[in-house]
């Protein structure tokens, strides 16, 4: 096998296994529209990161960062109900990433990298990036379990029993910035926030606790991450796409199964 | 208010005088609190001492939730003062849970989560709100009333001393809101806990409370239940074995604030004019003009 070709398994596993802890909070949260915003920073990131030569992953992650304050002062000044203010922050930082990319010419990012994923480019660098994204998040998502879990539960019961709310709410919108800085490479910002959602989904109908779904998580998005870059080996399809797809294949065949 | 609670207790002397030299949990002096620029609750003075059951009730908007909240801790008062007893341990019975469905949990996990339990005591609790069959039960699959009492026995894990109960007969019939307020009753004896509980029938309450505050803003006034056994048409009204379970809470408001039963769920209480306030209620009311 071609040394790509491994790198983009062990790169696609990694993100799976990043994005699988938090993919369950984000649907039992019901916060999928918050990472589908934080997706939308992506390309200003991107843009960001060419502009004052970093790291284009750590230039996501910064703009990611800045949405989720963003998302706070919206919040706390206007009465707008959350989805608005999400779909505003959204489109507006998407919108100032497609102007800043066509001021700079000289960059040369490649949309539909960006867009749409390029798991076949990953270098050893983002490897490293997968690999210590790997150990931050877990280990995050270890130490913060129990409240995190009672804030899935109820946001007041855990407010009345003493959870630290407001700082368990920034660090996980850091761990969702990172995994979706993480995994644009993967599947792109277009698709991103499918590698959060569709695997919980699929992990919910098969699952009776919570880690066993986080578990099921897991496991199908290291599937689907192997059968979509076979797909993409063998038939010739997009990597990213094929990706998303068979997600939605183990969704489809958890739901004929009842818990 | 003071002169109201002495005057009532002469009436039922039994009651309020078993608590009256336990330890107070909770002290609110003159609490206020403002959201939006408007005042939600002004000038509150409570307290609760050990072992007491006391009944919250007033017009929906009148600011019940909120002022348990403070208590709570989750809402800071932006006036007043509130005293809490030292290792205080308060259990919190929401109104109800917004627990998703996509969440598996079972009772026991639910149980579990934040708190170290041993599997005795979680099904001693469980026993004592009459759930221990629903131990491994997934929470999204629970009636309504199973749920409140799950809910108890969550709040009652951690031997709380004070127990806070918003609205817990909302959403169940007469019957298991009368099985309800026996439960609570029964877990004061058991635990020895205090009760503050919120309610949504502004005369009828819970028989054992040994108080009652009414609570639309301000205190419109508190007192102490009357047995039913003294209203022969109610007793018939909910038979002698029910009698027990509830009690009648006659206000005594020394201002206007309609009270006919049609009020409740319509919050036009905002919209009178009270002409005859104390001072305390005054800057409540100019609030209320400004906010029409």
């Amino acid at each position: 096998m071609d040394d790509f070709l491994i790198r983009a398994a062990l790169g696609g596993i990694g993100m799976a296994l990043i994005a699988a802890p938090l993919g369950c909070f984000v649907v039992w949260q019901r916060m999928a529209y918050f990472g589908e915003t934080i997706a939308h920073s992506g390309l200003l990131g991107v843009a960001f990161g060419l502009l004052v030569s970093i790291n284009p992953t750590v230039g996501v992650f910064l703009a990611a960062v800045m949405v989720t304050f963003g998302l706070r002062a919206v919040e706390r000044t206007t009465y707008l109900a959350k989805d608005t203010a999400l779909g505003l922050l959204a489109h507006v930082v998407l919108a100032l990433g497609l102007i800043v990319t066509s001021q700079f010419q000289s960059l040369q990012v490649d949309l539909m990298g960006i867009l749409f994923g390029d798991i076949l480019a990953i270098s050893n660098l983002d490897l490293f990036m997968v690999g210590g994204g790997i150990l931050a998040i877990w280990g995050l998502v270890a130490w913060l379990w129990q409240d995190l879990l009672a804030l899935s539960i109820d946001r007041e019961l855990a407010l009345a029993e003493g959870v630290h709310v407001g700082r368990v709410d920034f660090l996980f919108s850091l761990a969702i910035a990172g995994t979706i800085a993480l995994s644009m490479k993967l599947v792109g910002l277009m698709l991103v926030t499918a590698m959060l959602i569709i695997p919980a989904a699929a992990a919910m109908g098969v699952s009776r606790t919570p880690e066993q779904m986080v578990v099921y998580t897991g496991f199908i998005s290291c599937l689907s991450v192997i059968c979509g870059l076979l797909a993409s080996l063998y038939i010739d399809i997009p990597t990213g796409p094929a990706i998303v797809v068979s997600m939605a294949f183990f969704f489809l065949l958890t739901s004929f199964v009842k818990r | 208010m003071s002169e109201i609670i002495e005057e009532q207790a002469v009436t039922t002397t039994d009651k309020s005088q078993t608590s009256s030299h336990s330890p107070l949990l909770i002290e609110a002096t003159s609490i206020g609190f403002k959201r939006d620029g408007r005042w939600i609750l002004r000038g509150i003075d409570f307290s609760i001492s050990a072992g007491e059951i006391v009944t919250l009730i007033g017009p929906n908007g009148g600011g019940k939730t909120t002022f348990a909240r403070i208590c709570l801790g989750v809402f800071q008062a932006d006036e007043g003062q509130l005293k809490r007893a030292n290792n205080l341990s308060i259990g919190y019975v929401p109104q109800r849970l917004k627990l998703d469905r996509t969440l598996p949990l079972t009772v026991r996990r639910f149980l579990t989560v934040r708190q170290k339990v041993s599997k005795e005591d979680l099904l001693n609790v469980l026993e004592e709100v009459g759930s221990a069959h629903l131990l491994n039960t997934q929470m999204a699959s629970l009636s309504g009333g199973e749920m409140q009492r799950v809910l108890l026995a969550r709040a009652l894990v951690n031997k709380p001393h004070l127990l806070v109960l918003d609205e817990p007969a909302q959403g169940v019939d007469f019957a298991g809101e009368a099985a309800l307020y026996d439960l609570i009753s029964n877990i004061r004896t058991n635990f020895g806990c205090a009760v503050l509980l919120i309610s949504h029938d502004l005369h009828i309450v819970m028989g054992s409370s040994d108080r009652v505050l009414c609570l639309n803003g301000h205190v419109c006034c508190a007192g102490v239940p009357e047995q039913i056994s003294h209203h022969p048409e109610y007793e018939r009204l909910f038979g002698p074995e029910r009698a027990q379970t509830y009690g009648i809470y006659a206000h005594s408001h020394d201002h206007s604030h309609t009270l006919s039963g049609d009020m409740v769920g319509h919050d036009c209480s905002k919209d009178h004019d009270h002409s005859a306030q104390d001072e305390v209620n005054n800057t409540a009311s100019h609030n209320r003009d400004t906010d029409q």
